[in-house]
């Protein structure tokens, strides 16, 4: 019997605890690094892949034609006026920030506390968190008014004299979605270098060769080269789960250091928090449940990741579940008249549909994921999944709405009507975020191909059992 | 100098990681000191067997204090000294409010010497290496498990060392040419 053979025959021990495994059988080293990078060397793109990328290609088209139009004509052409000043815009910020959340704690979280069965999920779970930054990045710039003097938020000296007023919030936000951004790519790319080494030595073509080359660095896969990107990714994986959790936080400061009912909280870091990764792991659903099926990753991407995905979306679901309840107890038990109105306000206001459509969607929907069934069937966790992203959605729009639109003096309030270049925005950014993730998918390994070798259980030489 | 090319090393090949530690541990046995293995995964048995750098922790340190104290000159500087604004009599040191960015550039300064750091000791970015040389060394990043004996090893001697690696049965035993 070869060692390729006895590689296929080999099974990994079923773990105690859990009845799914986190990959299937019967795999060996040269088979899951097939798999994985052929989806990249190949020259047969499925045609779902087209598709998707034609579709997502139209809407950055509406994209661009959106943000000239409000290049052109200024932020007027959003439903914003005084004193609802922050529209879609925000609430699209807030939204896209958010899901990038999971991506982070699925590569550092889990990386810390030994979780194994990230690794198949990490890699494209990562470039979600940068595409939804950068999406994220786009709305405030958007939404300066002049966005060509964003450079403007940044320190630097200038011939006006002036800097940036570090006792606010907003200047806050600029530096942690900043860090956010930059330390998610050092470590999805830290993470992709042996990866693009093996594409490098398995790509026919020169060019290719010579690209994937140039991106690898030069990595040999040697043991000093392995200790070196063992700690540098643990240190980054212990660097990035604080500033995971700072990144939401510091948002919702944005929100609770204004006196504004409905903002002014205590119990916005932990509720921001929370939600970022609830709507985090249903993004990554959304994208991992078509992925799986069209590129037949079934073997790699198990009902074992869906099942705790799912898990992790009810347990985060139900802490925001948790803030919906406390937020109107706080208001009664302050006795404060307009923290009680804005409570009111938001069951029966003009908006009241956002704030039952928030509860439907984040509470009374999440709670069929207590179903087995339900967290492994990929089609109902899909839709479970999209009416969750969309039950977030309309949860920061109810935050902004509905506390800035009535707040203290009845002859301040007004409404917020969306205007079509508000939905254009929004939609174009969802295709950019579509566009940015199809050309990861085609261009770079979508998973970990060096950590699903170690999950092989052939793999398992490790100095404990030597000794 | 000889006109003739230099030995950068001999090189075994294997199929499985146990043989391939197996041969780590008796060259190290053995006494030679400039032994690397080139695997498609980090394999954690080799860790104690063979050398690598350990000052990355180090340098990501000094980067987080760096980061720590750029973001705290920077924002008393630009609240006390080039900038002051006075805010409802609040201290023009508002130190609490300032500990936001310096966080954030402790994590930011810190990743970057993380992430730098590691490829300065790996020696990257390095677009040849003599171990390139051997052809069948695509394997290394895919499914084959490779050691290297370095010709630079004062014990080195091409047939001994041929002959130990030998012994755990590799797929093939080839000598890599330095350039």
């Amino acid at each position: 019997m070869t060692v390729a053979e006895r590689q296929l025959e080999s099974t990994r021990q079923p773990d105690p605890d859990v009845s799914l495994p986190v990959i299937a059988p019967h795999q060996s080293f040269a088979g899951v690094t097939d798999q994985i990078s052929s989806a990249v060397l190949t020259t047969k793109t499925p045609i779902p892949w087209f598709v998707a990328f034609a579709f997502a290609l139209c809407l950055v088209g509406v994209f661009v034609c959106a943000i000239t139009w409000i290049f052109a004509k200024g932020v007027g052409v959003f439903g914003i006026e005084i004193p609802v000043a922050w529209g879609f815009a925000i609430t699209n910020f807030v939204w896209w920030i958010g899901i990038g959340h999971a991506g982070t704690l699925i590569s550092a979280f889990l990386l810390l506390l030994n979780q194994s069965w990230r690794s198949s999920i990490n890699r494209f779970a990562e470039a979600m968190t940068i595409f939804a930054v950068m999406c994220a990045g786009m709305f405030p710039l958007l939404h300066l008014g002049r966005p060509w003097l964003f450079y403007w938020l940044l320190p630097y000296p200038n011939t006006m004299t002036i800097q940036p007023q570090f006792r606010s919030p907003l200047v806050w936000d600029v530096f942690a979605v900043s860090t956010y951004f930059t330390v998610s790519l050092l470590f999805w790319y830290l993470g992709m270098i042996p990866d693009l080494g093996t594409l490098r030595d398995r790509a026919k073509s020169t060019f290719a060769r010579f690209v994937y080359g140039v991106l690898s660095w030069g990595w040999r896969g040697s043991n000093g080269h392995w200790r070196l990107h063992e700690t540098a990714s643990l240190l980054l994986a212990g660097l990035a789960t604080p500033l995971v959790l700072s990144v939401h936080t510091v948002v919702s400061f944005d929100f609770t250091i204004a006196i504004l009912p409905g903002w002014h909280s205590t119990i916005f870091p932990p509720y921001f928090v929370a939600g970022a990764i609830f709507s985090g792991f249903a993004m990554v659903l959304v994208l991992a449940i078509p992925i799986r099926a069209v590129y037949g990753l079934q073997n790699l991407l198990t009902e074992r990741h869906l099942n705790n995905c799912a898990k992790l979306m009810l347990a985060t679901g139900l802490i925001v579940a948790y803030t919906y309840l406390i937020e109107p107890f706080t208001a009664w038990y302050s006795g404060d008249q307009f923290e009680m109105y804005m409570v009111h306000n938001r069951a029966v206001g003009p908006h009241a549909w956002t704030y039952w459509g928030v509860i439907f969607c984040n509470v009374v929907v999440p709670q069929l994921l207590w179903f087995r069934k339900m967290r492994i069937t990929p089609k109902p966790l899909f839709w479970i999944s999209i009416a969750i992203l969309y039950g977030m959605w309309l949860e920061r729009y109810m935050i902004i709405i509905t506390a800035l639109h009535r707040d203290f003096v009845p002859s301040s309030w007004s409404n917020f009507i969306a205007t079509l270049w508000d939905n254009l925005a929004l939609y174009g950014s969802i295709g950019m975020f579509l566009f940015l993730f199809m050309l990861f998918i085609r261009f770079l390994p979508m998973i970990s191909m060096y950590e699903v070798r170690t999950l092989l259980p052939f793999s398992g030489i490790h100095g404990a059992s030597q000794k | 100098m000889s006109a003739a090319v230099q030995l950068y090393g001999v090189v075994a090949e294997f199929e499985d990681p146990t043989p391939l530690v197996d041969a780590a541990r008796a060259a190290r046995a053995q006494g030679y000191n400039k032994v690397e293995a080139y695997t498609p995964y980090p394999v954690e048995a080799l860790a104690d067997i063979l050398e690598s750098k350990k000052s990355l922790p180090l340098i990501v340190l000094i980067g987080g204090i760096l980061g720590f104290l750029t973001a705290w000159s920077m924002e008393y500087y630009i609240a006390v000294i080039d900038y002051p604004t006075n805010i409802g009599g609040r201290p023009l040191n508002s130190w609490p409010s300032f500990i936001v960015i310096m966080f954030e550039l402790t994590i930011l300064f810190a990743s970057i010497f993380a992430f730098f750091g590691m490829l300065a000791l790996c020696g990257l970015p390095m677009p040849h290496h003599p171990m390139f040389n051997l052809r069948r060394f695509d394997h290394a990043s895919a499914d084959h498990f490779f050691l290297c004996i370095e010709a630079r090893d004062p014990l080195f001697e091409t047939g001994a060392a041929t002959e130990l690696l030998n012994r755990f049965e590799p797929l093939q035993v080839w000598t890599v040419d330095d350039d």
